[in-house]
């Protein structure tokens, strides 16, 4: 018993990671339609700033209470910087941003490269998130990574702020209007090319936001992006593109699946078979879990 | 540890491309060959002057590099050392050094270069068993020696290569032995997913069911794989009485991380790594690792005024943050084996130097080592470590004595099936 609601839990925490780094995506690919390989490279400079702050500030706890704003705006910037110079120039030809942030990924790579060198580096996690909970005591008991915990509160409070932003805020309101009908949207008043470069720098923000997360669960190195972009983009195509409640859904499905699949198999196996069920699921449904049609955005 | 701890896709069709442009190149050299060049002569080595060169073959860039710099850096002290007290046979040593990058057909291409362009009387290097298996039709052609110095899977033995690391005898079985002479019977299996640590954990299984030891459960992560939660879990319901550690580079660090949050620890179920040594040990952190085992030949803490010399005149030219490891002590050992070898030989000649060194011993920093002639591996002493909060290694116990290497387990029946 206790086996089965550790392995839930551990799918759920699977979850958490995914969601956390398909959220920004989920802003960028899904609702601005542009696909942006460099995505995993955000993520990446969200833990390299993570990194470095905690050379500067000793305490392992303050440092990554610090580096959540700070990774979100430096991720951020990178974003709104990387729109501004390249992808609203290209936002009609989509191959062409899919070619071009390609690029700038490697170039983001070498670039922490050469900054940080190329073998991976780590930090210290506050020893509050490295013990766990017992949620269940006994002579087997269950318990909770707390590092774990942590995460899966950070998804969920960035799921709730994303989506409160989207719903309540004008500029929430502006951003599912571009998305909708961009021109309508151009005549009625909206600088969409505003509206773009902000909906950027938030998806790019929580990229950030991910990689501090990331931070507590492995090594932080060049090629970290790389191995979690595929991840983030079979959430949101699965989801639904533009489909935050898909996204949501399909991130803790896979987390779960994943888990369960691991504990009765093998690691390797596993990903084969989620792979074989996510190719099998988008022939029966190729637009996704949600779609767009529904109007319903959030 | 025999591969590079991340293998990204685009390292992966890079590689692929190099791979076939080095099979095009080699198919050409074929015809060359065939019109009568220099295939299968012993190569030629350069002596006219007062130097002979020997070739440096590391990775300084790439994946492995983190690991294969410090062994290039005590390679160099060896040198530097031989070279202040009068070199090998009157000659001064000039090292050339060439970048394996992490890449295979690269160490390769390397490897023919020193051989023939700069007609080195030995080279040193190598680090993953990719690079060795790779290299090692290049020497054997060629007729030139290559010293290897990290411990690895066995199974193997090339004419021209020697082995100062560890062979399975050395390492993997006197870790086993010493989990059962601890009563630690159950132990459950997580390695990296490729040659060695499957190798390795084949040569694990066969001795367990022949000394009364259970397996519980064997897993493998991808190379460079960060999600370990669920085989924390795993490794936790088997209640094992230990783990025994193939994983390789990074995924370390995020699996003992799991390991800690799982609540397990050191005293709970013990650990015991074979790919894990000093460097890594300050990389991963000490607060994950403390109390955890590991299996070497030599830690920086091994005792003997040889090692403490050597511990000495390495930080002293690396800085005195920088700690020493077995593969590095290896290498720097291999260097000093090769000079004995040579002035017994009394000639750079590599069918002369390979005729003298069976019995060749040196003084190493982990103690007397021997060469055996036969297989042109060494007798080294096996040691078991306990990783301390400051990161050192203190052993906890020793073979006593250097124990024969046996790269194929013939002295072991239960072995019979395995190669």
């Amino acid at each position: 018993m206790t086996v089965i609601l550790g392995q839930t839990f551990t799918g759920i925490s699977i979850g958490a990671v995914l969601l956390l780094i398909a959220l920004g995506l989920s802003l960028t690919f899904g609702q601005m339609n542009v696909i942006n390989m460099a995505h995993g490279e955000f993520i990446m400079a969200g833990a390299y700033t993570t990194y470095v702050l905690q050379k500067s500030i000793s305490s392992a706890g303050i440092s990554l209470l610090v580096a959540l704003p700070v990774a979100f705006l430096v991720s951020g910037a990178l974003g709104a910087l990387l729109e501004w110079l390249l992808i609203r120039r290209l936002y009609l030809r989509p191959l062409d941003t899919l070619l071009v942030t390609w690029g700038v990924s490697l170039m983001l790579q070498q670039l922490a490269r050469d900054v940080f060198g190329a073998p991976n580096v780590q930090t210290r996690a506050p020893d509050a998130l490295t013990g766990n909970v017992t949620v269940i005591g006994g002579a087997d008991p269950l318990t909770f990574a707390t590092s774990r915990l942590f995460i899966l509160g950070l998804a969920v409070a960035a799921v709730v702020a994303l989506s409160l932003t989207l719903r309540l805020t004008p500029l929430g309101r502006r951003i599912r209007a571009v998305v909708q009908n961009r021109d309508l949207a151009e005549v009625s008043g909206i600088s969409t090319a505003r509206v773009d470069r902000t909906a950027f720098f938030l998806g790019s923000g929580l990229a950030g936001v991910a990689g501090v997360a990331l931070t507590l669960v492995g090594p932080i190195g060049p090629t970290m992006g790389t191995n979690v972009i595929i991840d983030a983009f079979l959430v949101i195509v699965v989801g639904g593109i533009g489909q935050l409640k898909g996204t949501v859904i399909v991130a803790f499905v896979l987390g779960v699946l994943q888990s369960v699949l691991e504990y009765s198999t093998t690691v390797s196996v596993a990903k084969v078979l989620v792979l074989v069920g996510i190719v099998a699921f988008l022939q029966w449904r190729p637009q996704g879990l949600y779609t767009l049609r529904t109007r319903s955005l959030v | 540890m025999s591969s590079g701890s991340r293998f990204p896709r685009r390292r992966f069709l890079a590689g692929g491309a190099a791979l076939a442009a080095v099979v095009a190149l080699s198919a050409c050299g074929a015809k060359t060959d065939a019109s009568g060049s220099s295939s299968d002569k012993a190569a030629k080595i350069d002596v006219s002057g007062d130097k002979v060169r020997v070739g440096l073959l590391n990775s300084l860039s790439g994946t492995m590099a983190i690991s294969e710099v410090t062994v290039r850096n005590s390679l160099l002290l060896a040198v530097d050392e031989i070279n202040a007290s009068g070199g090998v046979l009157g000659k001064k040593i000039e090292p050339v050094s060439e970048d394996g990058a992490s890449d295979w057909p690269t160490f390769a291409e390397k490897a023919a270069k020193l051989i023939k362009e700069d007609q080195v009387a030995a080279t040193f290097g190598c680090w993953t068993s990719a690079s060795r298996k790779a290299v090692k039709p290049v020497f054997e052609k060629n007729r030139s020696l290559l010293f290897y110095p990290v411990q690895y899977e066995g199974l193997e033995e090339s004419p021209y290569i020697f082995y100062t690391g560890a062979t399975t005898n050395q390492q993997i079985i006197p870790a086993l032995d010493y989990l059962k002479g601890q009563g630690l019977k159950k132990i459950y299996l997580v390695g990296s997913d490729y040659v060695f640590p499957r190798t390795a954990n084949k040569e694990i299984k066969a001795y367990a069911k022949a000394n009364g030891m259970t397996v519980l459960g064997e897993d493998y992560a991808p190379l460079g794989s960060t999600e370990f939660s669920t085989i924390a879990n795993k490794v936790k319901a088997s209640k094992a009485d230990a783990v025994f550690n193939t994983l390789n580079g990074d995924s370390n660090v995020a699996f003992f991380k799991e390991y800690k949050s799982a609540g397990l620890t050191a005293k709970s179920m013990p650990v015991v790594s074979v790919s894990i040594a000093e460097e890594e040990v300050k990389s991963i952190g000490p607060q994950y690792l403390a109390g955890q085992l590991t299996a070497w030949n030599y830690y920086q803490t091994t005792p003997g005024a040889a090692n403490e010399k050597f511990v000495k005149a390495y930080k002293a030219k690396y800085g005195a943050d920088k700690p020493t490891s077995d593969p590095m002590e290896a290498a720097y050992t291999s260097v000093y084996l090769w000079k004995a070898m040579v002035e017994k030989a009394k000639s750079f000649d590599p069918e002369k130097v390979k005729a003298a060194s069976d019995g060749i011993t040196f003084e190493a920093p982990e103690g007397k080592v021997t060469v055996d002639g036969a297989s042109q591996h060494i007798h080294k002493t096996a040691r078991i470590g306990k990783i301390g909060t400051d990161g050192l290694i203190t052993e906890v116990w020793n073979s006593g004595e250097p124990v024969k290497p046996d790269p194929f387990l013939k002295g072991y029946p239960w072995a019979a099936g395995l190669s």
